[in-house]
């Protein structure tokens, strides 16, 4: 199970020959010239000396064969290995204390030989580097676009004058927009090193505005070397220009990440605006109820290992009705015996939740678990170079917003919904006109709690899942009901966003923690303002 | 009450330091210094029922106060310690060293002389109380409201004293004293001392609340709990007594977070959790508002329980405390010495 050269050549001819037969003549020539060059490169990495290893490189990856990719990238990787009897280079994987090897120029498994027996083909920094420039080069001719225009990004930072011509002959072939911006913008690069000037001019005006990191640190370069004035002058306009839009474009990320925290705030406090607004309960186990949606959620997970996705979505009804009856459960065994003593309550329901987290530190062990992120969801969306949103944190923002949706056309257009607002405005009056106000509490209280089940799932994909998890929302979420206004869902939403944008702004200022307590702070002031919260309950109700 | 606590202030020390230790009278210095414990954990809950009970203030935050005043304390002790430290360094704390820092952080100075630091432990939370009490009262948050700005005060502290920026040892706190006012703290008379002082404080603490109480004042704080509005209409300033009498129990909070950190030797941002200080809170229910002694009862008794059942059954603790909370607010709403009342009346 070795490689001869003998045999070696004898694949070559039967290649050769296989081509005669296919391929018109002046193919052939072409195929053979690149052959050549390939299998001299390939020998040529056999030597010890970098230098040689660097020309070897240059070959393989100018000989334009298809094999080229991939010997590439497997001396990237490191592994490419030489087999010490024949001289040969081959692609090997290690299993224990053999190697297995495969046939570069056939990629025919070659059996396995022992690892003293061959040799890993060793590479430094430098050639590294090259490898790397000579990958995006291959893969800028690939046919999807995608891999162009990765190709590109990477060629950036390390463009040198030489690969001017190589770019503008790719951007006459090219069709798609985005590649040939993207090459266009490399040109310009070279452009801005060019000793005329009017070279310089037309290539700044070409980058203006341009995003890419690589464009401004050439034009940090530019601007410290440059000596004529009018090119400095549209330099430092187009760093401008385009520092201008970084801003802007943090700013716009800051703005969506504080609106994701808001609307995990809003999704954890909006079952509390309920229970604490309708009905006037301090729900101090309401982290629990959302503790409890996360943890149907991974139970669901491992029933289902297969279909991440489907799970999911099967927790979302599952983690309400695991919540909501645990919340009807407490309402009707201990709440319902303490209306009219919030102080009480809050006391009482503040066991309840003691009793859970111990109840499920017991279950589930104290130890966090994860919940994985269905495939959908764990990527990101790239907007441009600088803006990357991720798409669990738009999922969960959509899905807040989806939710509070639900909720409001719930209270506002169902006849439950009527019987629960006419229950909180006025009970007695409630009670005289035939509702059923013990059932409505019960029910009242159960949508609540199955909200913060919803919560839950949402929080899962966002962090691991743990005994401890609804503790550190209960206070937050307390601060965006009294923020908000109690007995106000639109209070609660604009609470819970405003409150997470504020955040996110106070943080690079401030740091994590303290912009936390500065919120705090500042809704301890406020309210000592406006005692009723950003929207006050109108009329007699508000009492 | 009072004669129960003077009896025990003097037999426990003597059993500890007289009596040798094969007898069995003798009260091992670990006994004695949980009592001393437990004792400061009775003046916190006198505290807070002074609130609760008499001014209808459910304060959720006054673990805040305690710990506050347990910092002060133990910035003294860790001062005193001096170049014993690991780093041996004769001006900075350890935990200091540890983080390169040069100077001493301005709000360190002065913690080198008892009477300062005793003189902070009064401050400290005397004044947060006093700025906090003064914006909430004033523009009339009460209620549960008011408990949860309470719960979000000792929250916000918490996250504060966990930063290592802020200088107070971040999560690790204060703690590897050595000694207080020239006695080692590992001897067994300075425990004896601390545990006799701690019993001094509860009943100084017990005796001016009751004084506070039966006064007009306590008069005045009864009718505040029970009809706000109308105390408010017949011409009293509401905000004023509320303000005064909240800011002394948090000075007594103060007091005993003070004398509660040379004991267990060791203060960290843990003391500011929210579930702390609504812990506090059930030893009161559990004991019986606004009676005082039930405060007191309570707080023994409760703590006694966790003591117990955190070593015996350590998963049964918080299913007990949660149950306690749930039964005691639903059957006991007038604590353990409200039943013992009842049957009094019976009799």
């Amino acid at each position: 199970m070795c490689l001869s050269p003998k045999s070696t050549r004898c694949y070559r001819i039967l290649l050769i020959l296989t081509l005669l037969s296919f391929l018109p003549f002046a193919a052939l020539c072409h195929a053979e010239g690149s052959e050549v060059q390939f299998q001299e490169g390939i020998n040529l990495l056999t030597q010890k000396d970098f230098t040689k290893k660097e020309a070897a490189i240059e070959k393989i990856a100018e000989s334009g064969d298809k094999r080229a990719e991939a010997v590439l990238r497997a001396l990237l990787e490191g592994t490419l290995f030489r087999v010490k009897k024949d001289n040969s280079i081959v692609y090997g994987s290690k299993e224990g204390s053999k190697i297995t090897i495969t046939s570069i120029l056939t990629g025919e498994e070659l059996g396995s030989v022992k690892k003293r027996k061959a040799k890993k083909i060793t590479i430094n920094n430098a050639l590294r580097t090259q490898i790397k420039n000579e990958l995006a080069k291959i893969e800028l001719s690939n046919p999807d676009a995608k891999v162009r225009l990765d190709a590109v990004n990477k060629l950036m930072p390390t463009l040198t004058i030489e690969s001017s011509d190589l770019l503008a002959n790719l951007l006459k072939k090219e069709t798609n927009s985005e590649v040939s911006d993207a090459l266009k913008a490399s040109i310009a690069i070279i452009g801005l090193r060019s000793p005329e000037k009017e070279k310089r001019l037309l290539s700044l005006t070409e980058l203006k505005g341009n995003l890419n990191p690589a464009v401004r640190n050439e034009l940090n370069r530019l601007i410290n070397e440059e000596q004529d004035k009018a090119v400095l002058h549209k330099a430092k306009s187009a760093l401008s220009t385009i520092e201008s839009k970084i801003a802007f474009f943090g700013l716009v990320e800051k703005g969506f990440f504080g609106l994701s925290l808001g609307s995990v705030l809003v999704l954890a406090a909006i079952g509390l605006a309920i229970t604490f607004g309708v009905i006037g309960v301090i729900n101090m186990a309401h982290g629990e109820l959302i503790m409890l949606g996360a943890y149907t959620t991974y139970v669901i997970q491992q029933l289902l290992p297969d279909s991440i996705g489907l799970a999911l979505f099967l927790s979302i009804p599952a983690a309400f009705l695991v919540s909501g009856l645990a919340g009807i459960v407490i309402e009707r065994s201990v709440i319902r015996f303490l209306y009219g003593r919030p102080l009480e309550t809050l006391l009482a329901t503040f066991g309840i939740s003691l009793i859970l987290q111990q109840a499920v530190r017991s279950i589930f062990s104290p130890l966090n678990r994860s919940v994985s992120t269905p495939a959908w969801m764990s990527g990101s969306l790239q907007l441009n170079p600088i803006l990357s949103l991720t798409t669990n944190r738009i999922t969960i923002l959509v899905f807040s917003l989806l939710v509070f949706a639900g909720l409001y056309m719930l209270l506002k257009k169902s006849s439950i919904g009527l019987q629960v607002r006419a229950v909180s405005q006025n009970r007695a009056m409630a009670k005289a006109m035939g509702v059923r106000a013990a059932r409505v509490d019960a029910l009242t209280f159960g949508l609540g709690s199955g909200i913060a089940g919803i919560a839950g799932v949402a929080l899962s994909q966002l962090t691991n899942v743990g005994p401890n998890l609804g503790q550190a929302y209960i206070i937050d979420s307390f601060m965006v009901v009294v923020f908000g206004g109690v007995g106000n869902l639109w209070g609660t939403l604009l609470g819970g966003l405003s409150l997470g944008v504020a955040n996110k702004f106070l943080e690079p200022w401030a740091g994590a923690v303290l912009a936390k307590i500065l919120i705090l702070v500042f809704i301890i002031l406020f309210i000592q303002k406006r005692p009723q919260g950003l929207f006050p309950q109108k009329g007699r109700a508000a009492g | 009450m009072l004669g129960i606590l003077a009896l025990v202030t003097v037999l426990v020390p003597m059993c500890n330091l007289l009596i040798p230790q094969a007898s069995p009278l003798h009260i091992s210095t670990f006994t004695m210094t949980l009592l001393g414990k437990y004792l400061c954990y009775a003046l916190l809950a006198i505290s807070v029922d002074l609130v609760w009970g008499y001014l209808g203030i459910l304060s959720l935050g006054h673990g805040a106060f305690f710990a506050l005043g347990g910092y002060a304390m133990g910035m003294y002790l860790m001062r005193q310690i001096g170049s014993r430290g690991v780093y041996g360094n004769p001006l900075l704390p350890d935990f200091m060293v540890f983080l390169n820092w040069q100077h001493l952080p301005w709000f360190w100075h002065g913690f080198q002389w008892f009477w300062f630091a005793m003189l902070m432990v009064v401050v400290v939370p005397g004044l947060l109380a006093l700025v906090f009490g003064w914006f909430s009262f004033r523009s009339r948050v009460t209620g549960v409201y008011l408990s949860i700005m309470t719960q979000a005060l000792t929250y916000a502290l918490l996250l504060a004293f966990f930063r290592n920026e802020m200088g107070f040892g971040g999560n690790n706190g204060l703690t590897d004293f050595k000694d207080i006012l020239g006695f080692s703290l590992q001897s067994d008379a300075t425990r004896a001392g601390l545990f006799i002082a701690s019993a001094m404080a509860l009943g100084a603490g017990y005796l001016s609340c009751l004084y506070i109480t039966r006064s007009r004042l306590g008069k005045l704080c009864t009718a505040i709990r029970d009809q706000e509005d109308r105390t408010r209409f017949i011409g009293y300033r509401v905000e004023n007594a509320k303000l005064w009498v909240f800011t002394f129990s948090a000075i007594l909070a103060g007091i005993a977070g003070a004398l509660y950190v040379p004991q267990v030797g060791i203060i960290n941002p843990t003391e500011f959790a929210p579930l702390g200080s609504i812990e506090i809170v059930i030893w009161v229910a559990m004991g019986g508002r606004a009676t005082l002694y039930g405060a007191v009862v309570g707080a023994l008794m409760v703590n006694y329980a966790k003591s117990y059942l955190t070593a015996a059954m350590p998963d049964a603790w918080l299913f007990a405390l949660g149950a306690l909370f749930v039964l005691v607010t639903l059957l006991l709403p007038q604590g353990i010495t409200g039943l013992l009342r009842k049957k009094e009346v019976n009799k």
